[in-house]
């Protein structure tokens, strides 16, 4: 195998594997910015992957699969919506409580269907005339599935909410200083609320795609602790989409190239690079005038009660 | 206030605006009533623009897009035509106090407001910014608006209103036209008997130097210089005033005093012995009293008993210890004797601290960093947000351990109170003493100039 394939190979990897990462980072970019921090991104991830996965194999339809893996996702992120925005109980313990629960679920509901393949996938797809583009022809446009595309795209598009539209402007308000939202006729509630169930529809989402394309069967425990990744990629993003897909396509780049460098480096030491980065960059931002630029949102879970400063 | 501008909810009783009975259900009821409020703690989002902050929360027709040439445009009107200049592309954390408190007068403004709820809104400005503040007020009030100004300081009242209204737990006690009354009137409304404004103050007698303070340095919690080379000098049975406008190094300087801030350079001596840099432990045992600004997260543990909480400082020592245990009942004799001593108001010395008013908390704090007689005593902020008795009864405290012989660093933002109580006055603008001047015969004019940069010859 040439260089020239291998690295081909790799990038293209790279790009499937980036998607799902990208995709819950997003979701997850949302509720954080509102203020809540959701710690089950791995449970609303594995729920999304077998209701996927299920629909997917007996419907026939592999989007009405991943449609059903963001609606799981939205349902079940409404249990933390509840306890952490309106029972305003602590945030860390109901994620964790969320991914627990995902994991034990989803392995005991989908104890039957381990092991079936499933016949209808998202197929991979090749664009015609682009594909033959040198280089980079067989990498973005041979062998990748629409929702790689699909993810691309949102990227601009959910930036372009958050930071130029009103209802960023709202959700930006709510995680920096609820109060001042609320006083201005800002539904601190309700913004919350759908930052949390678009972040767990995303995570859903994110997890159909694993069980419908990226590896089109489910298995207990698929996603592998990547929900943990995307709440450090949540931070190494600074809070914001276009990071958030460098970040992730960077991390999918490391993942693909621990399998491929298992003979020189340890794997075990690239899959904890996106801890170590986003531990870097908690550092970073930790102080100064780069804190109020890039840093976390200043209610990170802090719940918010009216009339309490 | 709060229930004006739909934050709370009326249990009893109407509102009525031109003439009609109406329910503010919520703040963006209010804003459709054209009620703004300029809160006394801004309501900004500091990591929004100027232009974002107008807009947060608004419909504009424009459904979930924005149009910021046209934004801008609305505000750069508005700004002109009342003086109020900012720039929109601004972050708000990048601004002033003062040019934040613009930004709140704009946004309520921008919503159209008639009428303008203004929550002790000179609390944060120098005497300066203050006179602006007014003169735009009066623009405003020409233009047909309708402004509530709150405050507790009588001297704005009658400069800047035309009517009065006092309050008084929770009550309307009178409602006056201000070219009828006076401040004399005014203060005997809101205590509910006289008031003796002149404080009944011994001369000073000077003793010994206590504490010498020379080129003090230090930084911010930003890590930008907030003390540059501060000095000056406190002797027993005085009280050194420290004033202005809140951010130029007064909290630096009480925490370096302290021992809970570093100082880049410089020298702190106590009595005579270099006390520069040691922990906060020495410092205290070595007889300093510090009555911190944050009397709920600095001065008491609140969720701990006004017992536990009076013995914070003095634990480790006998009576309160013995060995690794604490002997209770010397604790609970401790409480007994300081509840009744410093009049703490509280079913029992059991009560945690955190469900005492503000006046009885200070009050807590006081009888904790008073005990044992302290030589030297950092007072900072000690009545802010307290009610005139509270604040009438710490000053006499404070005025009584001056004559035991007590140095007293007084810092405040209240000027009234750095004039009736300092024998000696200093003043800090950007962390750079302007001048130290005698508190008898000294004018406002002169410490205001001095408050916003002016220096002054060193006394």
């Amino acid at each position: 195998m040439g260089w020239e394939t291998w690295i081909i190979a790799t990038l293209s990897r790279t790009l499937a594997y980036g998607t799902p990462l990208l995709i819950a980072t997003l979701g997850e970019i949302f509720a954080e910015r509102a203020g809540v921090l959701n710690l089950g991104v791995e449970g609303m991830m594995i729920m999304g992957a077998y209701s996927g996965f299920v629909i997917a194999y007996t419907t026939g339809h592999p989007w009405l699969g991943i449609l059903v893996a963001g609606v799981v996702g939205a349902v079940f992120s409404i249990i933390h919506a509840f306890v952490s925005v309106t029972l305003k109980a602590n945030q860390v313990v109901s994620g964790l409580a969320l991914t627990m629960l995902g994991l034990g679920l989803a392995g005991v509901l989908g104890r039957g269907w381990e092991g079936l393949p499933l016949f209808t996938p998202i197929h991979k797809m090749t664009v015609p005339v682009l594909s033959s583009i040198p280089v980079l022809g067989p990498i973005l446009f041979k062998g990748q599935n629409l929702v790689v595309y699909l993810t691309m795209l949102l990227v601009p598009v959910l930036w372009y909410v958050l930071f130029r539209t009103r209802i960023g402007i709202s959700i930006r308000a709510v995680g920096e200083s609820p109060a001042t939202a609320d006083s201005l006729g800002v539904n601190v509630t309700r913004i919350r609320y759908l930052c949390v169930i678009f972040g767990g529809f995303l995570a859903g989402v994110a997890g159909g795609y694993l069980s419908v394309a990226y590896r089109p069967s489910w298995t207990q425990g698929m996603t592998g602790g990547m929900g943990w990744i995307v709440i450090a990629l949540t931070i190494f993003a600074f809070w914001n989409p276009i990071y958030g897909l460098l970040g992730s396509y960077l991390f999918a780049a490391l993942y693909h190239l621990s399998f491929r460098l298992q003979a020189w480096v340890s794997p075990e030491l690239l899959k904890a690079m996106p801890y170590l980065f986003a531990i870097l960059v908690l550092i970073f931002v930790a102080q100064g005038t780069l804190k109020k630029k890039m840093g976390a949102p200043a209610a990170l879970s802090v719940p918010y009660t009216r009339g309490e400063e | 206030m709060r229930i004006l501008y739909g934050l709370y909810q009326p249990d009893e009783g109407e509102i009525l605006l031109n003439g009609k009975p109406i329910r503010i259900s919520s703040p963006r009821a209010a804003l459709t009533y054209h009620i703004g409020m300029v809160h006394q703690h801004f309501r900004l989002v500091p990591t929004l623009s100027v232009a974002e902050n107008m807009v947060l929360g608004l419909d504009e027709g424009t459904g979930p897009f924005l149009n910021y040439r046209q934004t801008h445009k609305k505000i750069s009107q508005i700004a002109e035509k009342y003086g109020l200049v900012v720039d929109p592309q601004a972050k708000v954390w990048q601004l002033t106090v003062g040019q934040q408190q613009r930004v709140e007068i704009l946004k309520a403004l921008y919503r159209q407001a008639d009428v303008l709820i203004m929550d002790e809104p000179t609390s944060v400005l120098t005497p300066q910014e203050v006179d602006q503040l007014f003169a735009t007020l009066r623009t405003l009030v020409d233009d047909g608006l309708t402004i509530i100004f709150i405050t507790h300081k009588l001297d704005e009242v009658m400069e800047i209103s035309d009517r009065v209204t006092v309050l008084r737990k929770g009550k309307a006690i009178a409602t006056v036209n201000t070219a009828d009354t006076n401040k004399a009137e005014l203060a005997k409304l809101m205590v509910g008997r006289e008031v003796v404004f002149r404080l009944e103050k011994n001369p000073v007698k000077r003793g010994e130097k206590i504490l010498a303070v020379d080129d003090l340095q230090a930084l911010n919690d930003r890590g930008l210089p907030a003390l540059r080379g501060v000095s000056f000098e406190v002797y027993e049975g005085e009280i050194l005033g420290v004033a202005g406008v809140s951010g130029n190094g007064q909290r630096e300087l009480a925490e370096v005093l302290t021992g809970l801030r570093r100082a880049t350079g410089g020298h702190v001596t106590l009595e005579g012995k270099d006390v520069t840099n040691r922990s906060a432990r020495e410092i205290a045992d070595a007889g300093v009293a510090h009555v911190p600004t944050e009397r709920k997260t600095m001065g008491t543990v609140p969720s701990m008993t006004i017992r536990e909480n009076l013995i914070l400082k003095s634990y480790r020592q006998p009576p309160f210890s013995h060995g690794m245990f604490l002997d209770n009942k010397a604790a609970e004799e401790n409480a007994r004797a300081a509840m009744k001593e410093y009049a703490i108001l509280a079913p029992n010395i059991d009560t945690a601290v955190k469900v005492l008013s503000g006046g009885n908390i200070q009050r807590v704090v006081l009888a904790r960093e008073l005990s044992g007689d302290p030589r030297l005593i950092i007072a900072a902020h000690p009545t802010y947000g307290l009610d005139v008795g509270a604040t009438e009864q710490v000053r006499q405290i404070l005025l009584a351990q001056r004559d035991r012989g007590a140095g007293i660093v007084l810092i405040s933002e209240d000027l009234e109170e750095i004039m009736t109580m300092s024998d000696r006055i200093l003043v800090l603008f950007q962390g750079q003493v302007m001048g130290i001047i005698d508190a008898e015969g000294a004018q406002i004019e002169r410490i205001g100039l001095m408050m916003a940069g002016t220096e002054e010859e060193k006394k």
